[in-house]
């Protein structure tokens, strides 16, 4: 008979809007501005830089640049801090991303050897002016390593871990290089 | 901002087009007014319409404009004109690194970022020699089967969306992907733009509860497919737009590079899964539908029943994944340089063959990049299909094509 | 399924003057090519089509590369006579090497489920002997992707149905992806980090103060 297939594609759609009363799957939308849904652990959106007690001395990035050759929209840029001499010191200058540019892939954070740079989940970004607002500089990317572990629990375990590990290890060396020099001297 | 002299009319009807009309000479056709992109010809079937279909239009998908040439309703000539999302995506990728070009391939088509990965992944590992661990191997299967079931199923919601069922199927389907979607999400940190595939494996690991939400998502879909299957399949309105309009002929197919479910509607078993067997595609059973046809409906339920089999394919890998490394200890994140050489790998995509040719030079970017997109290739047949249809059945042909403008114009 | 040298040895039996050469892939994939003449090109494609072992039925892909005039050193040992004594001296020698362009095809065949079989053909030079055979009528795949090489490279194919630009606008005059490509200076002032656009902003204007 014509009609019939349009009648049971009705009866499905009937079904979902009746069902749509009562089962939550049938209704998945959510009211954004009012309702929100907590974001994934792994969401990631734009980069940040992790400071472990001070902003100013104790941010991890050591201004090695292999993000800034590495981005692939090249949307970070860095100047490394120069002592009262000229001599170059592990610290940047000048840290800036242009978060209108990235692209939000994860590269940098991948290939920092120093856990410096992680990624964060603040999405709500619009802002008036498109260039000078969304230039992020060093202050405005520095975010303590709590705030990181509230965002990534697990990843920021398992990063403060390897830390952990490094740091040991290089004291280890340290200690033993101490040991052979006296050694030595003795 | 423009002033108008309210008193000096002359400039106003300039402004509002109206002179055109009203300085019409008599004797001359009376169609000056229209717009440029409609024109009178004279051609061999009398008189006939040029008409310029979209780039604003909704059914194109993006950015499209087809020249078709009318006449009545009827369509003689159609020439398919594109290139305006087009950024040198093969240039961009021979300035910088390997590696930095796989976020820009998740950009190609953006509906199925998992499975560019992997194509170019793939091809870079046939550069190199890496070898992705089995665990990675099976994940990559995990993802690249979920892309197409949430490709297949978003397809066919546009398709009866272009045809005029508004709403109502598309967002079904929306509803399903958007399940599939937090899992990517939260396996891969984002929903559309993943970036999950590394040469010789895979970024992250899965967790034990992404493999039990996967499989409550994988084992709840088969449901929805019934319900899409009983809305849409017996539909005698879709029935009478998609039966017999555009055919395609399997030798005209393979001869004109059509790949994917397009050959397959039209009859032709070649789907690489089978085929190259690459990855692990030879552990899995499952079956290529075929298509008796080529027409849109054929197309439009083969898309279906691939869905399907995908999640056949999926049962099975999410069952037998095995524990272990998801990397290749050989590959470097930094500093990724391959020997000199050349490699042509391809993978079947959802949309069609998806091939990435490399040629390196040893140095740290490729000296030649190029992505061979089964959309760009598919789109060869648009005006074979269309001669002789009427001006309506572009739009449903289009749709039954599956094309997404960022791997057309790349 | 046939090796290459078989169709290479078959190939140089029917055609005259097939001026074949087999292209090694030191990559460990190594599926190797071959460089076929312009000239034999569309007899050679014929010929593997109609083969029954070979029957290549589908064409993949069509890829252009520009390789640009280099210079390629080479270290040569050459007898000198130093203060009477004939000596080895290591000289490096400057060869300059003709740039050309070259067209790739990946063919495979359908009904054997085999491939692929990569032919490559190279132009003259960069300039002006850029034509090459056609492929599309024989095979419709190579279409757009004829299109796109003539587009993006700038080699002409004699027998094309419609040789026009396809992603390019018409009136754009260079072909972006040689590898001497130089964009347009058409940039405007954004304060960005992307040193590069800077750069090309500073040259725009000149000296001129870049903010304003």
């Amino acid at each position: 008979m014509v009609g019939l297939g349009i009648l049971k594609g009705l009866r499905e759609t009937a079904r979902n809007l009746i069902g749509s009363f009562y089962q939550k799957e049938r209704l998945t939308t959510v009211q954004y501005p009012e309702e929100k849904i907590a974001p994934k652990e792994n969401n990631r959106n734009f980069p940040f830089l992790v400071f472990d007690k001070d902003p100013e001395a104790n941010l991890r990035c050591v201004s090695c640049k292999i993000c800034e050759k590495e981005c692939p929209p090249q949307c970070i840029y860095i100047v490394q801090k120069r002592n009262e001499k000229g001599k170059a010191v592990k610290y940047p200058e000048v840290f800036d991303i242009d978060v209108s540019v990235c692209m939000s892939c994860q590269i940098c954070v991948e290939v920092c050897p120093f856990d410096a740079i992680k990624m964060d989940q603040e999405f709500a970004l619009s802002r008036e002016d498109r260039f000078e607002d969304l230039l992020f500089d060093r202050v405005r990317l520095s975010k303590s390593n709590e705030y990181y572990h509230q965002i990534h629990p697990t990843e920021a375990g398992e990063v403060d871990g390897r830390l952990k590990e490094q740091r040991k290890q290089a004291e280890a060396k340290a200690e033993a290089k101490k040991q052979a020099a006296e050694k030595a001297a003795a | 901002m423009i002033r108008v002299n309210n008193s000096d009319d002359t400039q106003l009807d300039q402004l509002m087009g109206n002179n055109l009309l009203n300085n019409t000479e008599p004797g001359s056709i009376p169609l000056t007014g229209l717009p440029e992109s409609i024109r009178v010809m004279e051609g061999d079937a009398g008189e006939v319409l040029e008409v310029s279909m979209g780039p604003q239009h909704p059914s194109t998908h993006g950015v499209f404009r087809m020249d078709v040439v009318l006449d009545g309703e009827t369509i003689v000539k159609l020439k398919p004109v594109f290139g305006y999302l087009h950024r040198n995506h093969e240039k961009i990728a021979e300035q910088i690194s390997y590696l930095g070009t796989m976020p820009y391939t998740d950009r190609l088509d953006y509906f199925c970022s998992m499975t560019n990965n992997w194509g170019y992944a793939l091809s870079v590992e046939k550069l190199t020699g890496l070898e992705p661990p089995e665990r990675a191997e099976y994940i990559r299967v995990i993802t690249g089967e979920l892309t197409r079931v949430v490709n297949h199923i978003c397809l066919v919601g546009f398709f009866v969306q272009d045809m005029g069922a508004s709403g109502t199927p598309l967002m079904y389907a929306f509803r399903e992907r958007e399940k599939i979607l937090d899992l990517f999400e939260s396996l891969s940190g984002s929903r559309m733009m993943c970036n999950y595939m590394r040469f010789g494996g895979c970024r992250v690991d899965l967790s034990p509860e992404w493999l039990a939400e996967a499989k409550k998502v994988v084992d709840e879909c088969p449901r929805f497919l019934d319900e899409f299957e009983t809305l849409l399949t017996e539909n005698e309105i879709l029935i009478a737009r998609s039966r017999d309009v555009g055919i395609l002929s399997s030798q005209k197919a393979i001869n004109a590079g059509v790949t994917g479910p397009m050959l397959r509607a039209s009859g032709v078993n070649y789907d690489l899964r089978k085929v190259d067997r690459y990855g692990i595609y030879d552990r899995f059973s499952f079956k290529v539908p075929l298509g008796p046809v080529g027409d849109c409906y054929d197309r439009f339920m083969l898309r279906i029943l691939e869905a399907r089999e995908s999640l056949k394919i999926l049962k099975q890998a999410l069952k037998d994944i095995p524990e272990g490394p998801i990397m290749d200890a050989k590959s470097k994140i930094r500093n990724f340089k391959p020997k000199p050489g050349e490699a042509y790998g391809r993978i079947e995509s959802p949309k069609g063959e998806l091939g990435f040719y490399l040629i390196s030079d040893g140095g740290v970017s490729p000296y030649r990049y190029r992505v061979r997109s089964p959309c760009l290739m598919n789109l060869t047949v648009l005006e074979d299909l269309c001669i002789g249809s009427k001006i309506a059945d572009i739009i449903v042909i289009l749709g039954s094509v599956d094309i997404v403008l960022g791997e057309i114009d790349r | 399924m046939k090796s290459l040298e078989e169709i290479i040895k078959t190939a140089g039996h029917s055609l005259e003057k097939a001026g074949l050469e087999l292209i090694d892939n030191p990559s460990p994939c190594g599926e190797r090519s071959i460089l076929v003449d312009p000239s034999s090109f569309l007899a050679l494609v014929e010929l593997m089509r109609d083969d029954d072992e070979i029957g290549i039925d589908y064409l993949s892909n069509v890829t252009g590369v520009d390789w640009p005039e280099k210079i390629v050193k080479e270290k040569v040992k050459v007898k000198e006579m130093v203060d009477g004594k004939e000596k080895e001296v290591a000289q490096t020698i400057e060869n300059n090497v003709g740039g050309y362009l070259e067209v790739i095809y990946h063919f495979y065949s359908v009904q054997h489920k085999s491939g692929p079989w990569t032919l490559r053909m190279r132009t003259g030079d960069r300039e002006e002997k850029v034509t090459l055979p056609s492929i599309t009528p024989i095979f419709q795949s190579a279409d757009f992707q004829e299109r796109e090489v003539f587009d993006l490279y700038g080699i002409r194919f004699e027998g094309h149905p419609d040789l026009r630009r396809i992603f390019m606008w018409d009136e754009f005059e260079d072909y972006p992806m040689r590898k001497d490509y130089e964009d347009p200076d058409d940039y405007e002032y954004e304060p960005t980090p992307h040193k590069k656009v800077l750069v090309r902003t500073q040259r725009h204007y000149e000296g001129n103060d870049p903010g304003k």
